[in-house]
This record gives C-alpha cells, sequence and structure tokens, in this order.
C-alpha cells in the first residue's frame, strides 16, 4: 500500500508540476498576479508531494519490504538500520528521486524565501524549474520507476553492494546532488532572465545566494567524495582523473567562474550576458555528470547501473533544457547591454581573468573527459584518458591561476595600480621564494613541478593573509579597533579569504601526496620488521571476527619510529557472504605530516601460511586536501550570513508574523 | 559578429549531442579498449621458465621462431578469474592446434608452480614475470589478459578477462579464422 501512494503522489507531483509550467509564467506575461502567485503554493505542494514519495521509498527500505523490486535489488533484512536507510540512494532510481526532491526543494526555498524578487521574475524563475520538474519526474514514472513491485516476493534481498556500505553514502550523494541541482535554481533564474530580456544588477543580489548555497554543497559533495574513495573504498587515491569525477569537477569549475563574474554584475553591472551564460552552464555541466553516470556513456571505474535506454531519455531531456536555453541565450543574449566600463587593470579585469582560466580547466576537462567518445566516433579508434593528460593540460592552468589569484583582491574597481601593488607584495614574494627554497632544499630529488607547485601555494596562502591584515588593518590600529573592524566588515570579504587560503591548502596538500608518495608491496611473516617510510612496521597477529553482516580477518600491526612505539594500526579483510563479494578496509594513521595507510590481504597461495601480503602507503599532507576543502565550505558560510543576504530571511519572518497576527 | 559568439555556446552543446546520440546507439562496450599492440610484433621481453622441459628461458624471439599460432595468457595464481577460466585454457589447448604460453604474473615461483601442479598445466611454456616488468610490456591491464599471436609474430588480438562463455565463443571464432587463413 505504501509504495503505491508514493508512487500515486508523485504522479500528482507532476501534475502539479505541469500546472506550475504554464500558469505562473502565463501570469507574468499578462500581469495577473493571481497566476504569478499560485507558484508559491504549487511549489510546496510539490516539495511536499516528492517527499511524500520519498519518505515512502525509505519506509520500504526501512521495513524490508521485498514486494518492492528496488528494495530487493539493493537491500536486505541482516542490513544495519542505518545502511537500510542511506541505501534508498544507493541506487539509480532512488538517487534520482532523491534529485526530483531536491530540485523541488530548492523551488520551494525559492517561493517562500524570496520575498524580496520581483514577482514577474519569481514567476517565470519557478515556472521554469518546473519544467525541469517535469522532465525528471517523468523521467523516474516512465524509466525508472522505484516502486515496481515484485511478484512472488523474495524471502531476502541482494543486499547493498558492500562497498557502498560505508556513511560515505549517507552524506557523499545527498551533498553532491544539492550542489548539481542547487544550480538547478540559479539555471532557472537566468532563463527567467532571458524571458524578461533584461538582466539588471539587481538580478545578480538575488541569485548570489543560491549561487552560493550551491557552490558551498558541491564544494562539500567534491571533497567528499575524494574522500570516501581514499579513506574508505580503499583505492589508494583520492583523485583518480575518472569521468565520473570529471563530470563533478566541471560544474565545480564553472560554478566558481560564476560566483565570480556575479560579483561583478551585481557591483559594477558589467559581465551580464556572460554570468547567464555560465548560469546556464554549470547547470548543464550537472545535467551532463547525471547523463554520463547513468548512460553508460564512458567507462568509468565506479560501477553504476547502465541503462542505454534511460540514456535516450536523459538526452532528450538535455537536448530540450540545454538546447532550448541555449537558443534562447543566443537569440537574447547579443542584447543584453553592459553598463560599466573599466580599465584593463581593474578588479573587473582581474575577474576576467580568473573567469577565462577557470572556464579553460572546465574546457580542458570536458575536452579529456569527451576524447574517448569524439575519437571513437570519428576514427573508430577505442582509448582511454588518463591522469598524464590532465596533469599537463589541467594543471599548469590551475597553477596560473593560483599565482594570479593572490593580485585580484588587492585591485580596486574601474582602475589599479598594478605596479603599486605588486610592490605592496614584494615581501610576500621574496618570502614565498625563501619557501620555495626550502621545499627544494628538502627534496633535492624533484619534481622541478612539484616544488614549483609548492611554492605559489605558499605564495598564495602569504598572499592572502597579507591582504587580509592589510584590509584589517591588524597592526596599525589598537586590537580593539581592529576587532570592531574586522566584525563592522561584510563578511562575504573574510569568506573570501578562508576560501581562498582552502584553495592554497588543497593545492599543497595536492601536489604533496601526489609527488612525494611512498608506495610499497610487502610478503610479511608475524613478528617481521620492515622498514617504510621512516617507520618501523611489523605484523603481530591475524584474528578472525564477526560483523553484523560479514566476517572479517584483522591484522593487528604495530607501528614504530625511530623514537619508539606510535600505534597499533588494525586493517581489515571483510567478506560479505550475501553479496558474495569483499572489502578492504584499510587502517590509516592519520596526521598533519602524512598518512600513513596500510591494507593487508591472505597470501597468494593458500597453503603458505603465516604470510600476508600488506601495501604500504604513506601520503604526506594529504589531510591539507580536505582541511583546504573544509576552509572552501566555511568559506561558503561566511558569504552566506553577509547582513544583505540574510534581508531576505527577515522577508520571511515578516510573512510568517503577519500570517500569524493579521493586521 | 557579435551574434555569432552567443551561438558558439549553442553550437558547441549540438556537436557534445551529437557525438552522445552516436555513442548511444549500437551495442559499443566503452571499456572494451584493444590493446594497442594491435597489428604489432611482440615486445621485447625474457623470462625464466618453470615447468617447462628443455627450455630455461623464454624470450620474444622464442615466441617469433614458433611455427604456429601462440597464445599468450597472463595468469597469477592469486587471480581467482584466472582459476575460472583454467578449463578454457585446457579446451583451447585440446581442440587446436596452437602453441599456449602461460606468462605468471606479480608471483612466486612456489605459488605457481602448487597452482599448476594442483590444477593441470595446460601451457607448453610457463614464463615466470614476478616484477610484472613484461606484464608492462605488453600493456595488460590485469590478469587474466590473452593475447593471439600469428605465425608472424604479430598481435593480432586481445582480451581482457578470463576467456569465458560469450567472449570464449568470440575468441575460437577469431582464432579458428587465423587457422584457416594459413592453410
Amino acid at each position: 500500500m505504501v509504495p503505491e501512494l508514493g508512487q500515486f503522489s508523485l504522479v500528482l507531483a507532476l501534475l502539479i508540476a505541469i500546472l506550475q509550467s504554464i500558469v505562473p509564467i502565463l501570469g507574468a506575461s499578462r500581469g495577473n498576479s493571481t497566476w504569478m502567485n499560485s507558484a508559491k503554493t504549487s511549489s510546496l505542494l510539490m516539495l511536499f508531494l516528492v517527499s511524500f514519495s520519498f519518505i515512502a521509498l525509505v519506509y520500504s527500505y526501512i521495513v524490508s519490504d521485498f514486494t518492492v523490486l528496488n528494495v530487493v535489488n539493493n537491500s536486505h533484512s541482516d542490513k544495519p538500520m542505518l545502511y537500510k536507510v542511506v541505501g534508498t540512494w544507493g541506487n539509480h532510481e532512488g538517487s534520482i528521486l532523491l534529485w526530483v526532491l531536491i530540485l523541488v526543494t530548492f523551488g520551494a526555498a525559492v517561493a517562500v524565501f524570496g520575498g524580496d524578487i520581483p514577482s514577474t521574475l519569481k514567476a517565470r524563475t519557478l515556472s521554469v524549474q518546473a519544467w525541469i520538474s517535469v522532465g525528471f519526474i517523468s523521467f523516474i514514472l516512465f524509466t525508472s520507476n522505484p516502486f515496481e513491485r515484485v511478484f512472488p516476493p523474495p524471502l531476502n534481498g541482494n543486499e547493498l553492494n558492500p562497498l557502498l556500505q560505508d556513511i560515505g553514502l549517507a552524506i557523499h550523494p545527498p551533498l553532491l546532488y544539492f550542489g548539481y541541482v542547487g544550480f538547478s535554481i540559479v539555471f532557472s533564474f537566468a532563463v527567467a532572465a532571458l524571458i524578461e530580456g533584461n538582466v539588471e544588477p539587481g538580478w545578480a543580489r538575488i541569485v548570489r545566494p543560491w549561487i552560493l548555497v550551491a557552490w558551498t554543497s558541491l564544494s562539500g559533495g567534491v571533497a567528499l567524495g575524494s574522500w570516501w574513495a581514499y579513506y574508505e573504498l580503499g583505492w589508494g587515491g583520492w583523485w583518480f582523473w575518472d569521468p565520473v569525477e570529471n563530470v563533478s569537477l566541471m560544474p565545480w569549475l564553472i560554478g566558481t567562474a560564476l560566483l565570480h563574474s556575479a560579483i561583478v554584475t551585481e557591483k559594477r553591472g558589467a559581465f551580464k550576458a556572460w554570468t547567464i551564460l555560465l548560469s546556464i552552464l554549470t547547470f548543464s555541466l550537472s545535467l551532463l555528470g547525471t547523463f554520463i553516470v547513468r548512460s553508460g556513456l564512458l567507462t568509468s571505474v565506479h560501477s553504476f547501473a547502465v541503462d542505454p535506454e534511460r540514456g535516450i531519455y536523459i538526452l532528450i531531456l538535455l537536448a530540450l533544457s540545454i538546447g532550448g536555453s541555449l537558443v534562447l541565450f543566443a537569440f537574447r543574449g547579443a542584447s543584453i547591454e553592459d553598463d560599466g566600463l573599466f580599465s584593463p587593470i581593474s578588479r573587473e579585469s582581474g575577474l576576467l581573468l580568473n573567469n577565462l582560466l577557470l572556464v579553460t580547466c572546465a574546457g580542458t576537462v570536458l575536452f579529456g573527459t569527451m576524447y574517448p567518445l569524439f575519437l571513437e566516433a570519428i576514427s573508430g579508434e577505442k582509448i582511454s584518458v588518463g591522469p598524464p593528460f590532465f596533469n599537463i593540460t589541467f594543471v599548469p592552468i590551475a597553477l596560473i591561476l593560483c599565482s594570479v589569484m593572490v593580485i585580484g583582491p588587492y585591485l580596486n574597481w574601474k582602475k589599479a595600480d598594478l605596479l603599486g601593488v605588486l610592490s605592496r607584495l614584494r615581501f610576500t614574494m621574496v618570502l614565498s621564494l625563501f619557501g620555495l627554497l626550502v621545499i627544494w632544499y628538502l627534496k633535492t630529488s624533484g619534481p622541478a613541478l612539484a616544488i614549483l607547485s609548492f611554492g605559489i601555494a605558499i605564495w598564495l596562502l602569504l598572499g592572502v593573509i597579507q591582504e587580509w591584515i592589510e584590509r584589517v588593518k591588524l597592526f596599525d590600529l589598537s586590537p580593539n579597533t581592529t576587532l570592531k573592524l574586522i566584525k563592522s566588515m561584510p563578511r562575504a570579504s573574510h569568506g573570501m579569504t578562508i576560501s581562498h587560503m582552502g584553495i592554497s591548502l588543497i593545492v599543497m596538500g595536492a601536489v604533496a601526496s601526489s609527488a612525494w608518495r611512498q608506495e610499497s608491496v610487502i610478503f610479511a611473516e608475524l613478528g617481521q620488521k620492515n622498514n617504510f617510510a621512516g617507520f618501523t612496521i611489523s605484523l603481530e597477529r591475524i584474528e578472525n571476527i564477526k560483523g553484523p553482516n560479514y566476517i572479517s580477518k584483522m591484522a593487528s600491526i604495530r607501528v614504530e619510529n625511530s623514537k619508539g612505539f606510535i600505534e597499533n594500526l588494525y586493517p581489515e579483510r571483510r567478506v560479505y557472504p550475501v553479496a558474495g563479494s569483499a572489502t578492504t578496509e584499510s587502517a590509516i594513521r592519520q596526521t598533519l605530516q602524512g598518512d600513513l595507510y596500510i591494507s593487508f590481504s591472505e597470501a597468494a597461495d593458500k597453503s603458505i601460511k603465516d604470510k600476508w601480503t600488506l601495501r604500504l602507503i604513506y601520503e604526506p599532507l594529504v589531510n591539507f586536501i580536505w582541511l583546504g576543502a573544509i576552509l572552501l565550505m566555511c568559506g561558503g558560510f561566511m558569504s552566506l550570513s553577509d547582513r544583505r543576504f540574510r534581508r531576505s530571511f527577515s522577508s520571511v519572518k515578516k510573512m510568517i508574523h503577519s500570517i500569524r497576527e493579521p493586521s | 559578429m557579435k551574434r555569432v559568439l552567443f551561438i558558439f555556446p549553442l553550437i558547441v552543446a549540438l556537436g557534445i549531442g551529437l557525438f552522445s546520440v552516436w555513442g548511444l546507439s549500437g551495442d559499443r562496450n566503452p571499456s572494451d579498449i584493444p590493446s594497442a599492440l594491435i597489428g604489432k610484433a611482440i615486445p621485447n621481453f625474457k623470462l625464466e621458465t618453470i615447468m617447462t622441459e628443455g627450455i630455461s628461458e623464454l624470450s620474444n624471439n622464442d615466441l617469433a621462431k614458433l611455427e604456429k599460432i601462440t597464445v599468450v595468457n597472463f595468469f597469477a595464481s592469486w587471480c581467482l578469474p584466472c582459476k575460472l577460466e583454467h578449463s578454457s585454457l585446457k579446451k583451447l589447448n585440446s581442440s587446436y592446434d596452437i602453441q599456449l604460453v602461460g606468462i605468471s604474473y606479480k608471483d612466486k615461483k612456489s605459488d605457481t608452480s602448487n597452482w599448476l601442479s594442483e590444477l593441470g598445466n595446460p601451457y607448453h611454456v610457463v614464463g615466470l614475470d614476478i616484477s610484472g616488468r613484461t606484464g608492462i610490456e605488453w600493456g595488460i591491464s590485469g590478469v587474466p589478459e590473452t593475447f593471439l599471436i600469428n605465425k608472424k609474430g604479430e598481435i593480432i588480438y586481445n582480451f581482457a578477462g578470463p576467456l569465458l562463455g560469450k567472449n570464449l565463443a568470440h575468441f575460437e571464432n577469431i582464432l579458428r579464422l587465423e587457422l584457416n587463413k594459413k592453410q
């Protein structure tokens, strides 16, 4: 009964979405405010219906309802409750339902929190958002129904892929989707603006907080995916330039460009058409991400359920949304006029350079990701594009970006004095050069590019800190006045400082952990001492352990350094009998200097007793990556809490107030 | 001119879309990437052999000298799919007039010999690639991986993964074609 209700409410949601696709936008063109305002009710109703449908699916998982095919395929009654719940989105159908839930959440959020948005823009935006909803709800209903029944019901389910039975699944997909889909509302705002044929700086002011929300979530989502692969999936790396990773990086790069160009549109009335284009592209790339992952168009290490028929449906959706919006852009974009004039050396130009570099980065990633498809289509040759390509194309551009992004915040709007800025930065330059020499001294063997990149990361960090110190006049005024100044400054400016520091830490971590990583595979006997990366590692014993739905062999490994005993590490090898597969649970000694990573497996030959294969990895500074990602998100949150953005929330309070006490 | 600039994103998107439509049609498998060595001579290598009478060393020259069609199979005792594939190799060896060469990849001598004594040895020659160096030369993506080599010593086909079911049938078809060609 519950699954049927879930499906029924999804059908109702589709009908309402169709209604919302037409009525508010017609109302906007006819000036009918009742029609326009209907978007609010219908958005909330859609949120309610899709939430109900989602909860119905979660419920089916919680009670292990094996009459539902989706539950049978992805769950098992022995599975821990947490994984029953998160298993809801650990599969194609459930994850698309989550996608739609987030889509309608953003629509409803604009309907509720967008009190200060002009009513025509709001009505058109919500209609555009409803077009996307129609597309994806119908996609679920026609090609990927999560509520499909199975008869006769099996006694038990097939279990969720053990690799996915991890806390990472609970947070990574929702956060990533929140970012991906968050850009849908930005897209809707952009299309609505194109329909209106008018982009005012006020438009950018309205859209910026939504860009920030989506960008912050996407940053977290991408970083979490990388963290998950690194710590839990035991893949022994945090980035593989795999298509599935690339498609999450591309919207992040374009989204970052958008974040910056929207500032220029808001503050200076320039880059209008460009900002609109980036808004469309960011969401288009998010859609492309969904498409590539779900269609099996490109090969990937991530084994998602793949179905070409779904691929074709998504391709049609993509053609309509991306193609449609770009056609609109081609017709209307040229007539959007910029107001602000600026000289070649100015904050505007700095942000323009930022945008060009970021878009080029995204372009190389797109090209590298799609190239195997292009080549196969044209010449029939099949290849795969791996890290070497991205290392020689993406990395240099990213490094240029990191070295010039120090200067941007020092530049004034309209016209800036570059030489003056550089002379202000001369001590930082000397200091960074010194840092680079220290790194060179420590790592004489190179590689040169890594040493240079690390130097650039130091330069970025110091430059950002100097800019902040100068801005808050840290050493010029008394501590109390400085504190007041810090508090009175727009929080978005502190947000920028924090995020830029985050980028610097990410670069440091990425460079150190890939260039100076050490790896070794040893065949260890019990009690035998092995030297690795300054540690002495000895295998002490192996125990058999029984978990809730797995059995495991656990190694106990003693780690010492030159000063003596540090700690014991316990890597495991788990076998999931129901799913018939095994996972490697590596043990990690995590410190800020670096991670010591040990995974183990049984000896190659059953006849050899007491000999085990240990895989040892030392990744220096790898935690800087996650630390940097956390700073990136903190910067996003900090900017979101800016006074200007809070205004829209105060309008909600007023609204709630007026409902309670009708005047 | 300005208008062209605004149409540009649409053109790029259309291009990607067309390629994607092509990519979805037909039964192409993007994971199926053939070896870069197809049509090329066997890469240079020199390996110690085990369980092979008369030959203590196996090199690319030895393979090139063979007057038969050669199947080179990379395997390892630690590889479960190799175990599954083992019966297919026995079948290949008994049904066709071929030279079956096994290269034990990143495996220990004792493990390999135990494994082969236990399951039976279908190979005419077994080479030991303990360091995995030869595997890199051949560009294998993992074990098992099998190469088909014509009498001229050129690689004509390769398959990554266990030769079972449909894949085995496909491999046999190619092998038969090659055998008939030469007669």
